[in-house]
């Protein structure tokens, strides 16, 4: 896990705040030395921040007292943690078996042509970050597109665009 | 809010079962409760997504401006589990079954219904088969062959309340386990009830409680599992939104038994909503001191906290879990020991999935031989199926152990929504399951029979899929499914399921080649005799049923380089066969990229220099024209 540098060597990607910062500090002295606080750690810190740059993730590994590679090694694992940045709206398709049999790849498909870049990346506007998830649990109004917090139902390739386009 | 006493819990029953009389067909005492009607509008995320939270403000303001608030009560309750249908709201006392509800359809509702005593007619569950409309909700098809346990309070109650949980003689079970019970007899009524792990693998759980009891340790502990990972199973998720204190009575149940004073839900993190109602409900139980120190004054103490997954498919594995609790990485790692003897930190641990864990009240209350009077002889009571895909009544089902596969896709479910095509198979079991075929739809739905069908019940995943699925491509989508998720501790797992795919992807493509399917059969046996956990030892049985069942579809694809479902794009010639033409005219109307020339009363053409492949004009297609 020799990627994860000393805290020096990597800079703080733009964008990130010293009250996000300060907020990130305040999580970490909250849960310091608490056994499993490592992933609720990571979780409040990706709410705060948006995403978990090396930067960051070396600052909760001084924070909270735990080796860098600890720290690398859970936020790879976990498909939660993000280390890109995204865009102002996030789409994700289920790619759930329910919403895969009724149509849900036509509408990954539709958007990725749409979008012009692939599952998993950011459009070059920093518009929309392009995801899948696997099953949602609405598996009952298949196939289910998630744009930020708003849950849509029954999104048929024929309409997701016009749906992430109401996203400004 | 003062704790609640034991001698107290009765008499509180008592009082708040006349809150909620009206809707279980008994009459509240006169002068109890002003209401006389209830509205139980769905809070699901189903409904929620279909707009019910606009609803649900239209009619309470509504019923404010006409001066109705008082005669008319509206609850928000969970998911209601015809997910489909949405938003739902049930009229009570009769029981009038409201479907796809607007705002736009609410004065019409007030005036005419509550009002004027005549249901909405146009907003009543139009029956898929008779077309005819059926007003009550307990003689629609899809509610009327059900046996509810799990979800007893499913669509029923206020979701975040107690008191209407304590109504439903919630919280009784705990209270007969804390005070009348010793954690043998709490063991002996679970093991007499057959109950069997509804997470997946059927273990006894009475038997795991047993083994837990008996380990040696002061701490131990006790952990939900509601991390949900089989993609198309969604009654976890539901329990967990509409009776979430029957998960925590149910835990601490079970604390009593094996010893334990401290437990967590570890609940994913896509779940939001009910992570909200399960932390309310977490909350609520501790101020009414049901739930944390000194339990109703038994000098019984359990605390319960939610620990949030954060999205790997194979911490619903149970060491995994356990580890993931830990903070570390989610790998499994082999048993023994089993987390009975050293579990989470190393304690002996008992873990249940969230489903098992709402049983378990009932059976207390009721007896373990009343529990077991229901079922098969191997698999006893009743079990929460999805049922989802190509199915009219898509929702939650759920049906005493042993009722057949046809009775649940075609008596409740409906059958199949579009006339043109025809059933295919079923995958049960998610990515450990498989695909079963028309001619096992008489097989009585229970662990042992499904799994020589091929399959397995799994949690209760059950995806209907007609003729325009492939049986490769589903092969091909778990395949996907288990690379991506696989956590790469073993070879076998990481490296062989990859060859697999590899394999089918190129088959998938029409690159497929003789031998093909004998190195996958071959792969399959390895994967799963040489795998760490379950994720790699039942990787391979999407591949193996529909290689069981329909061998031909990848042999077409090899040797006839054709795909009779036409999804495999590679394999679509995407040309109009002009016999079978009907003129229509519908893919023409619905190409998104113009690709398509048609004149009345001629056959379609499609230009295959404008054709994006994008499959709109084949689903369109009522008459299989496209090939
Ligand atoms: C790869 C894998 C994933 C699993 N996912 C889940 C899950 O999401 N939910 C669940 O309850 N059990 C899951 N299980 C089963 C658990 O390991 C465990 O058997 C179960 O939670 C025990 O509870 P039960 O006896 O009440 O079913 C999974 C098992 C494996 C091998
Ligand atoms: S499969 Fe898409 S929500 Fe479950």
């Amino acid at each position: 896990m020799s990627r994860v540098q000393s805290a020096e060597a990597v800079s703080m990607p733009e964008g990130i705040t010293p009250e996000m910062l300060e907020k990130v500090d305040q999580i970490c002295a909250a849960h310091r030395g608490r056994p499993g606080a490592l992933i609720p750690v990571l979780q409040k810190v990706q709410e705060v921040v948006g995403y978990l740059p090396e930067a960051i993730q070396n600052r909760i590994a001084e924070g909270l007292g735990v080796p860098g590679h600890e720290v690398f090694g859970v936020t790879t694992f976990y498909s939660f943690f993000s280390m890109k940045p995204k865009g102002r709206h996030v789409i994700r398709v289920c790619m759930g078996t329910a919403c895969y049999v009724r149509g849900g790849k036509e509408a990954l498909e539709r958007l990725e042509r749409h979008l012009g870049v692939p599952v998993d990346s950011m459009t070059d506007d920093r518009r929309f970050t392009l995801e899948q998830v696997r099953c949602l649990g609405a598996c009952g109004v298949a196939p289910v597109v998630v744009v930020n917090q708003d849950t849509h139902r029954k999104v048929m390739a024929d309409q997701v665009v016009n749906l992430v386009e109401q996203y400004k | 809010m003062p704790k609640i006493q034991l001698d107290e819990l009765s008499a509180l029953r008592d009082q708040h079962r006349q809150g909620i009389a009206l809707r279980l067909g008994e009459v509240p005492e006169p002068g109890s409760h002003k209401a006389r009607r209830h509205l139980l509008i769905c809070g699901g995320t189903g409904c929620h997504a279909a707009g019910s939270k606009n609803v649900k403000e239209t009619l309470i303001n509504e019923l404010a401006a006409q001066g109705l608030s008082e005669e008319v009560k509206v609850i928000e309750t969970g998911c209601n589990g015809f997910c489909a249908m949405g938003p739902v709201m049930v009229v009570y006392p009769e029981g009038t079954f409201y479907v796809n509800l607007e705002s736009r359809d609410i004065p019409e509702l007030i005036e005419s219904h509550l009002k004027g005593g005549q249901a909405v007619e146009r907003l009543l569950f139009k029956d898929p088969t008779s077309k005819e409309r059926i007003p009550l909700m307990h003689e629609i098809p899809f509610f009327a062959h059900q046996k509810l346990v799990a979800l007893r309070n499913r669509g029923l109650l206020d979701a975040e309340s107690i008191d209407e949980y304590i109504g439903r003689d919630g919280y009784r079970a705990m209270a007969k386990a804390l005070t009348e019970m010793t954690p043998e007899d709490i063991i002996g009524q679970v093991k007499a009830s057959g109950l069997r792990g509804r997470g997946g693998a059927g273990f006894p759980t009475g038997l795991k409680w047993e083994f837990c009891a008996k380990a040696a340790g002061e701490i131990k502990y006790v952990l939900c599992n509601a991390d949900e990972g089989d993609p198309g199973a969604f009654m976890d998720r539901s329990i967990l939104e509409a009776d979430p204190h029957s998960v925590v009575e149910g835990m601490i149940i079970a604390a009593k038994a094996i010893g334990a004073h401290r437990g967590y839900v570890y609940c994913r993190a896509e779940y939001p909503l009910a992570v909200h109602r399960l932390q309310k409900a977490i909350d609520q139980a501790n101020e009414h001191g049901l739930l944390g120190e000194n339990i109703l004054n038994t000098g019984f103490s359990f605390e319960l906290s939610i620990y949030q997954g954060a999205g790997a498919f194979v911490c619903g594995e149970e060491t995994a879990l356990m580890r993931s609790i830990e903070g570390k990485r989610g790998m499994p790692r082999p048993r023994p020991p089993f987390p009975a003897q050293a579990g989470l930190w190393n304690r002996p641990t008992v873990l249940n999935n969230v489903e098992t864990w709402a049983n378990v009240p009932q059976i207390i209350l009721k007896g373990g031989r009343w529990y077991a009077s229901m079922g098969t002889e191997t698999s006893k009571g009743t079990k929460v199926f999805a049922l989802t895909g190509h199915v009219n009544n898509i929702g939650l089902v759920e049906v005493p152990m042993g009722t057949s596969l046809r009775t649940i896709i075609y008596d409740i479910g409906g059958g199949l929504p579009k006339k043109h095509r025809k059933f295919k198979a079923v995958q049960l079991g998610g990515p450990s399951g498989g695909c079963v075929p028309e001619e096992h739809l008489d097989l009585p739905c229970d662990y042992e029979a499904i799994i020589k069908a091929g399959a397995i019940v799994g949690s209760g995943g059950m995806i209907v899929m007609d003729d325009s699925t492939c049986m490769v491509d589903m092969a091909r989508y778990f395949l996907d499914f288990i690379q991506d998720e696989s956590c790469g501790k073993c070879t076998p797992c990481r490296e062989g399921t990859r060859r697999m795919l590899q394999i089918v992807e190129k088959i998938t493509r029409g690159q497929g080649e003789a031998g093909d399917l004998d190195t996958l059969e071959e792969l399959a046996a390895m994967i799963s005799q040489s795998s760490l956990c379950g994720l790699g030892q039942t990787a391979p049985n999407p591949v193996l049923s529909t290689l069981r069942y329909f061998r031909h579809e990848y042999e077409e694809h090899i040797f006839e380089k054709k795909c009779r479902a036409r999804s495999c794009v590679a394999l679509v010639k995407f040309k109009v066969d002009e016999e079978k033409c009907k003129m229509c005219g519908l893919c023409f109307k619905n190409c998104p990229v113009e690709a398509i020339t048609w004149e009345k009363k001629k056959p379609a053409h499609i230009d295959l220099e404008k054709c994006i492949k994008c499959k709109t004009c084949i689903e369109n297609c009522k008459y299989d024209a496209i090939y």
